[in-house]
């Protein structure tokens, strides 16, 4: 092919115009970051763990949502008359749930014990758990991708200039959602326990606040989060074979989204995602030159994530470090 | 002042290496055994003369030895680092640039004698290179910019074709051999068969004492790095960094040298890794080899020299024995007779419809293959290790010691 007529290969595909589809394409890459980091940072806010987990247990939800929705086929051997979006949401809901319960136990059985410890010792923790879902988790995917059974499949519709896929809405108006209901939630009455607790530890015990309660619900928070995470990742227009044995990489990418935003800034995760998704597509669309070779735009966000830590060692919005000494 | 053994009227007595008789006896007995080992004439262990066991054997050096750099930095500077997979992969393409025969990949055809230093020194350089932006950010933020190297690199390995043979190939590295200069023949050959000083040994046998002594050499080396100025200026920064600074400690210099250091560790294990096993993919300088690094040190005990040998002999040695137990265990549930056999089989699955945990047969089996039981096994070990014994096997060692020390008091 002629250079000219690659580039006009590129444009069908992309539906025209170049630079919206990268600001789609990099917005709902951004949210699924943005979800990963949100869980990540509350987690740490309240918990004070870098839960290096969070990829595994990302890929634990997405796998658990894609027997729930095909092989095991619950709720949906229960109702034979539902269309397939209630059985499917169904299927969500329960993975879910399996997997807020996941997430407390976990907390409980290997990160309760650590309570006190360096902050170091206890991220090794969760990187040896990572290790430890990761294989078990890959083994249940096994060597090729579970589908997610969705409903929307690949459809697609056109808002102007630009193609947007069903899934790539529903993305998006989920992670407002999402947004939207962990602001609701830092206004109730266990979120305020929460932001107590993560403001300090000691004081909200001294005032009746049951911080292992905080602590299992802030996991349960995240490993859901993650779950969500998950099961964009293996849809449409990411991974549409679905969940593999890859899935727990991809979110290693949040890591990044996380650092720059910085660690204990749920703004900062948010920002950090969309940052991270909107250049990690840009760099895709107009980085694809040969001398760079292969996977650069996966390695984007790491690259920007020194770059901003080169600048502001504590990322954008995270608080500085008050040393005692 | 004789058998009284906490007690020291001398400085010198109280920093030296070996503070008591019973360790110098040790130490010489220890090393007699590393000796004896591939001869075979050890009873009770003298499986281990088998060349298998002797490239297991070799492989603990190896990692050995890239787990005291990262003792360094982690045990007694104090700082995280997930990257030091990075830093073995640039000592081993730096060996493999000046080591190699000139042939499809870069390869200048230098000895030995040049590449490992510069594998090292490449290694260290890099290191410091990285620093600044290492020593800005501390504690968890540390972490993420070495985990962000360790992904930045492997990028960098896959695509840089000339020099590391590209994704999924991998090149051939220089073998472990002794010139003077570029002749034909090498004047020590450490790998094929043949005499020396009048004993037949295997090329196995002869790249384990190599091996052995460079083990040797950078377990003396750090141990006397640890009561030097800087080995005692990076406990000060690990213990309290602030304090440290008040006390006259340039923090950023001596975060910057412990990077150097580990590096150089590194850059050096990681050369003699590629060079030992002879032909490596880029992916291979993965997260997963950082973790096992890590393992390494935790599971022996942060900080402490001993720990580190000890835990490497241990996750080196692991994976074989549970290899060995796990086919062993499923031979006797196969056969199927006895208590035993129905406790194994609870565990591991041997066709195409038993449950289990572990099988022997990948892909047909349910259950996890070997290497990924292995792997769990690490992460649980680690998990384990930290929430119940944070000081390691070391400090196994330790409770032990101080019991018989009292005997037969407990206190």
């Amino acid at each position: 092919m002629t250079p000219a007529a690659v580039v006009l290969a590129q444009e069908v595909t992309l539906g025209g115009n170049e630079f919206t589809e990268m600001l789609v394409e990099g917005l709902s890459l951004g949210t699924i970051y943005a979800l990963l980091a949100v869980g990540f940072v509350i987690i740490f806010k309240a918990t004070q763990v870098i839960n290096f987990a969070h990829g595994a247990i990302a890929a634990m939800g997405g796998f658990l949502v894609a027997s729930m929705a095909t092989i095991l086929d619950i709720p949906g051997r229960w109702l034979p008359d539902a269309p397939a979006w209630v059985s499917w949401v169904g299927s969500v809901v329960i993975a879910l749930v399996a997997m807020a319960l996941i997430g407390m136990m976990l907390e409980r059985v290997f990160l309760r014990p650590m309570v006190g410890e360096e902050l170091f010792a206890i991220a090794i923790v969760t990187l040896g758990l990572d290790i430890v879902i990761r294989n078990v988790v890959n083994d249940f995917i096994g060597q090729f991708p579970r589908p997610m059974g969705d409903p929307f499949a690949l459809a697609i519709f056109d808002l102007g200039w630009v193609r947007i896929a069903h899934t790539e809405a529903l993305q998006i108006a989920v992670a407002l959602a999402t947004v939207g209901a962990i602001a609701l939630f830092f206004r109730s009455r266990m979120g305020i326990a929460m932001r107590a607790t993560a403001f300090d530890q000691e004081a909200a015990r001294a005032q009746g606040i049951s911080v292992g309660k905080v602590f299992s619900i802030s996991w349960a928070i995240g490993a859901v989060l993650a779950t969500v995470a998950a099961i964009f990742i293996s849809m449409f227009p990411r991974r549409p074979a679905g969940v593999d044995q890859q899935t727990a990489f991809f979110a290693f990418k949040a890591f990044p989204a996380i650092i720059i935003g910085g660690l204990d800034s749920i703004i900062g995760g948010i920002v950090g995602g969309l940052i991270v998704g909107l250049a990690e597509s840009a760099a895709s669309t107009y980085l694809a030159f040969e001398f760079l070779g292969t996977g650069f735009a996966g390695i984007v966000p790491y690259l920007l994530m020194l770059l901003v830590l080169l600048v502001r060692p504590y990322g954008l919005f995270g608080t500085e470090e008050i040393r005692r000494v | 002042m004789r058998g009284r053994p906490m007690l020291y009227t001398r400085y010198e007595t109280d920093q030296a290496l070996m503070n008591t008789g019973t360790k110098k006896l040790m130490l010489a007995l220890f090393l007699v055994f590393l000796i004896l080992v591939p001869l075979g004439v050890i009873p009770g262990v003298d499986f281990l003369a088998q060349d298998e066991w002797l490239r297991l054997l070799s492989e603990v050096s190896i990692y050995g030895i890239a787990a005291l750099g990262l003792n360094v930095l982690t045990g007694l500077a104090g700082q995280v680092s997930l990257g030091h997979a990075f830093f073995m992969g640039v000592g081993a393409y730096t060996a493999a640039w000046l080591g190699a025969a000139p042939g499809p990949f870069n390869g200048l055809g230098l000895p030995i004698w040049i590449w490992l230093p510069a594998a090292g020194i490449v290694a260290a350089v890099i290191g410091v290179a990285v620093g600044p932006t290492a020593v800005r950010v501390r504690g968890l933020y540390l972490a993420f910019v070495t985990l962000g190297l360790v992904f930045v690199g492997e990028y960098v390995f896959r695509n840089w074709t000339s020099l590391t043979g590209g994704a999924q190939t991998g090149r051939t590295f220089p073998p472990l051999e002794f010139r003077l200069w570029k002749e034909e023949t090498p004047l020590i050959d450490f790998v094929s068969d043949g005499p020396w000083f009048g004993i037949e040994l295997s090329g196995e046998a002869k790249t384990y004492y190599l091996l052995a002594v460079f083990a040797i050499v950078f377990v003396v080396l750090s141990k006397n790095l640890q009561r030097t100025r800087v080995g005692r200026a990076f406990q000060s920064i690990r213990d309290r960094d602030v304090a440290a600074e008040i006390m006259g400690v340039n923090e950023a210099k001596y975060k910057l040298i412990a990077f150097g250091i580990s590096s150089f560790y590194a850059g050096i294990g990681g050369a003699l890794l590629a060079s030992f096993v002879g032909r490596m993919i880029p992916e291979q300088w993965n997260l997963f080899l950082s973790v096992e690094i890590i393992a390494i040190v935790l599971i022996g005990g942060a900080g402490v020299v001993t720990g580190t040998i000890l835990g490497s002999v241990f996750v080196i040695l692991l994976p074989r024995i549970v290899e060995d137990v796990t086919h062993g265990l499923a031979a006797i549930v196969v056969e199927g007779s006895g208590p035993i056999a129905w406790i194994g089989d609870l565990f591991i699955s041997t066709g195409l419809d038993d449950f289990g945990f572990v099988n022997t047969q990948a892909g047909v089996a349910p259950g996890l293959s070997i290497p990924q039981f292995n792997q769990v096994l690490y992460g649980l070990l680690i998990i384990l290790f930290l929430i119940f014994e944070p000081l390691g096997l070391y400090g196994i060692w330790l409770r032990i010691r101080n019991y018989w020390k009292g005997w037969p008091f407990t206190y």
